[in-house]
Parts: structure tokens; sequence; C-alpha cells
């Protein structure tokens, strides 16, 4: 084993992975958080399809976008790597553990609330991302060149009452994940300090409650808006 | 006080073990908890029966001897050592579980008695300085600011009992290893050894089956000397940036 392989493997290194591919994939959000505000522009979807013409050409945003394939499969498969781990670590459990005195509730469960968001992640990619990448999609023409029109397919898919819903409750377990996630991730990079972490835990704070409910809102508001 | 005790009782480390409920009659509230266990190991004993192994050593809260998981928590309800612990903080009646520290790394002994050697391990890996030996030298020969000594010494104050490892969801040693990384890694006379030290400490603490952190912070709340967090950040720096320049390959 080579050092780099060595330190990789050692639950630090493990822990390190996390924390990298969790701050990209929290950059992601709020890029992907941003570009998604388009939906609110009331214009037919003109300014969103024009922007989704360039998240999908832009070689940059490419290069991008293979890091958080990257990040997501990293953070899935370190997880299941350090969750095999430390069940390893305690092979007999205790009988009565009081947990929730000592700690919090998502701390304690970021595997549950990870697994839940991978669930709505698969719903997510399959309805729209596949769907963009090798599905049909209906073209649109705006001031003389074509657009794929996937404002149509959105518009289209969040009249359906189920998975507003589904959009919605998942949005709230990734808030619980990021509650947790955001300030760990710099704890984990040793980036720990009397002058910065109070700042990070509240930006942290603010993070998981917009970035989520922004993007619970846009199923929302495209449902009530399409009547 | 009138309680009952649910307590688990294993021969060996072979031994599978289980619960086995005591009742506790005549509890003075200004008892110890550890003195409450000794006047049933001596009703156990006057009828003949194996008394409760439990370990135990200064009962002044300093040796980081005695354990126990009471009622779902390391060192019961208060945050302390069980031997500092006293019956006032129960209620008549109550029933009281106790289970020993549950960790790959600390295998039990016999009852409430885990080895706890792991420990003394990833010290002897590189829980360390080099000294000269010859003359005394000076008092205050090497400068060391307050705020620094400060902060040795909070990290310093950790008796190894085990609670953090106890408390923790992953059965991970990080708070008490990294409270070993840092008093040494924070004073001039631990330099030397700094980034060798970071990486066996590291290497050791994982050989032997501890967990990984999840940054609950179960093991900060839990642990009797107040031992922060803010240590195993630091223990994370010095790994990492050990790692990338030190000479070991």
């Amino acid at each position: 084993m080579t050092w780099v392989t060595k330190t990789l493997n050692s639950t630090l290194g493990r822990k390190l992975i996390m924390a990298l591919t969790g701050l990209f994939l929290i950059l992601f959000l709020t890029g992907h958080v941003s570009g998604n505000l388009l939906l609110f522009k009331g214009d037919g979807g003109q300014a969103f399809n024009m922007y989704a013409k360039f998240m999908t050409t832009n070689p940059a945003v490419k290069l991008l976008s293979y890091l958080t394939y990257i990040s997501v499969i990293g953070h899935i498969v370190y997880s299941i790597f350090l969750t095999q781990h430390n069940k390893s670590a305690r092979p007999v459990s205790y009988s009565t553990s009081n947990g929730s005195s000592n700690s919090a509730w998502s701390s304690r469960n970021m595997g549950v609330l990870g697994t839940i968001i991978l669930i709505f992640l698969v719903v997510h990619l399959q309805g729209f991302w596949a769907k963009m990448h090798w599905g049909e999609v209906p073209m649109v023409t705006y001031e003389g060149e074509e657009y794929k029109n996937l404002y149509l397919i959105v518009s289209e898919a969040f009249k359906q009452v189920w998975l507003v819903a589904l959009y919605v409750v998942s949005m709230v377990f990734l808030g619980f994940h990021l509650s947790h996630g955001f300030a760990s991730a710099f704890q984990t990079l040793g980036l720990n300090h009397k002058k910065y972490s109070p700042a990070i835990k509240v930006v942290g704070m603010i993070y998981c409650i917009l970035v989520p409910a922004l993007f619970a809102s846009m199923p929302l508001y495209i449902h009530f808006t399409s009547y | 006080m009138k309680l009952t005790l649910k307590i688990w009782r294993q021969k060996n480390a072979a031994d599978q073990g289980g619960f086995v409920t005591y009742v506790a009659d005549h509890v003075s509230k200004d008892m110890s908890f550890l003195e409450m266990l000794d006047v049933l190991n001596d009703q156990l004993t006057e009828k003949g029966e194996d008394p409760v192994h439990f370990d135990h050593d200064c009962r002044e809260g300093i040796c980081g001897m005695c354990s126990l998981y009471i009622n779902g928590k390391p060192h019961g309800p208060q945050q302390t050592t069980t031997c500092q612990l006293h019956m006032r903080s129960f209620s008549d009646g109550e029933t009281i579980t106790i289970e020993p520290w549950r960790a790959k790394a600390f295998p039990v002994v016999k009852d409430l008695v885990v080895n706890r050697s792991a420990f003394d391990r990833i010290i002897q890996a590189g829980g360390y300085v080099s000294v000269n030996t010859g003359g005394v030298p000076d008092a205050n020969e090497i400068p060391i600011s307050k705020t620094v000594a400060d902060l040795a010494m909070d990290a310093a104050q950790c008796i190894g009992c085990g609670a953090c490892v106890a408390a923790c969801k992953n059965a991970s040693a990080m708070l008490f290893t990294s409270a070993k990384v840092s008093q040494l890694a924070l004073l001039p006379q631990g330099q030397v050894e700094r980034k060798t030290r970071a990486e066996k400490m590291v290497a050791q603490m994982d050989a032997e089956g501890f967990g990984a952190c999840t940054n609950t912070g179960a093991c900060e709340a839990e642990c009797p000397k107040g031992i922060s967090i803010t240590n195993i950040a630091r223990m994370n720096r010095e790994y990492f940036s050990a790692v990338v320049s030190s000479d070991n390959m």
C-alpha cells in the first residue's frame, strides 16, 4: 500500500472524502437552486430553457457535471464503507441507549436521511435529467434558435400532486441532512476555530433551511400556477 | 430508596451473558453509585453468590478506571465519572439498567469489566515525547504562552475512561486519540515526533477496530472531563498535514 491508499483507507481519510464530496455537492446545490430560480420568471419558460441549453453545452459546466457525478458516487460508496466499519465497531449493541440526550437526531441518522435522498435522486434524475439527455423533448424556437422545451416537461410533471408531495417531503429530509452535514464537513477538514466556527454554524443553518425551501417552492409554484 | 437493578452478568469473554435483576433496598441518596454496588455485592457475597464485577480505583474522579453504561448513558445521568455519581440523581422505585462499555475494541472481561488496553496501545504508538537524559533542566527554560499551555492542559485532562467510545454510536475513539495527539502537538516538547505521532496513533486507533467519527458530539457531551471536539478537528489537521509532508512512506 502506498501512503496515498493507506491514508484514504484510514477512518480519517474516508471521512475526508465524505467531507470533500459533501462540500462539492453543497456547491452544486447552490448552483442548481440559483439557476432553477428562473422557473419563477413567468416568461413561459424562455429564460429557463435558454439556461438549460447553456448548462448542457458549455464545456466548463460539463467538467463540473462530471465532478458532480463523481462526488455523488464517491459520497455514496464511502458512506457504505464507513457505515459497515462503524457497525462492526460495536458488535453487541446496548439494550438501553439515550442518544437524544447527547446528540442531534439528524447527526445520528445521516445514513437514513441519505438513503431517502438517494431514492428521491433516482426519481428526480429519471424524470428530468434522463429525459433531457436521451428522451423525446419537444422543441421550441426563440429568436430563430431551437431549444429543448424542458420547461414544458417540468410544468407537465408538476401537475401530478403525488410528485409535488414527494419533492416537498424529500426537501425536508435534505434539509435535515444538510443541517448536520454542512458544519460537520468543516469539522472533518479540521476547520474548527473559535473565530470562524460560529459563522460556519450560522451559515449552515441558514443554508439548510433556505436551499431546500427554495427547491420545494418550485414544484409548489408550478403546480398552483398551472391551472 | 428502593431500586430495581438490571445488571449485565457475563462469566467471561466467551460467555454470551445476559441481564440479571436485583432489588436494592435501603439505598441512601448520599451514597455514590459504586457504594450502592458495594452494598449489593456484600449481600451477594453473604448469600454465597458471585459478586458483580466492575472496574474502580481512586473513587475521586481522577483515575478513569470506573466505567458503567447506566440507563443508556456512560457514567449515568450526570456528566461525571461513575464514582462521583450519587444516588440522589435517581428517584425512589426507579429501575436502573447497568451495562458494560460496548465496543469491539473493548472486549468484556467479566460482568461490567471491559479490557481497555486498546487505549494503552494507541498511547504506545506515539503518545510520548523524547527527552534528553542528563542534568535537570531549568524551570521555564522553554517559553510557552499561557493560551497554548491552557489548551494543552485542557486536552491533557483526558483520563482515558473510554466514555467517548461508549457514548459514540460508532464506538469511535477519536476524542481520546485527539486529546492525546493535541496535548503533545501543542507544546514545543512535542514537535520532534509531531508528524509521526499523528500518523501512528491514528493507524493504531484504526487497527484496534474503533469506528469513525460522525461528528455527533455525543463524546464531548458525555466526557467527564469536558474534552472538546475541537481536539478532533486538530487531530484531523495534524494527520492530514502529516501524511502529505512527513518522510514516512
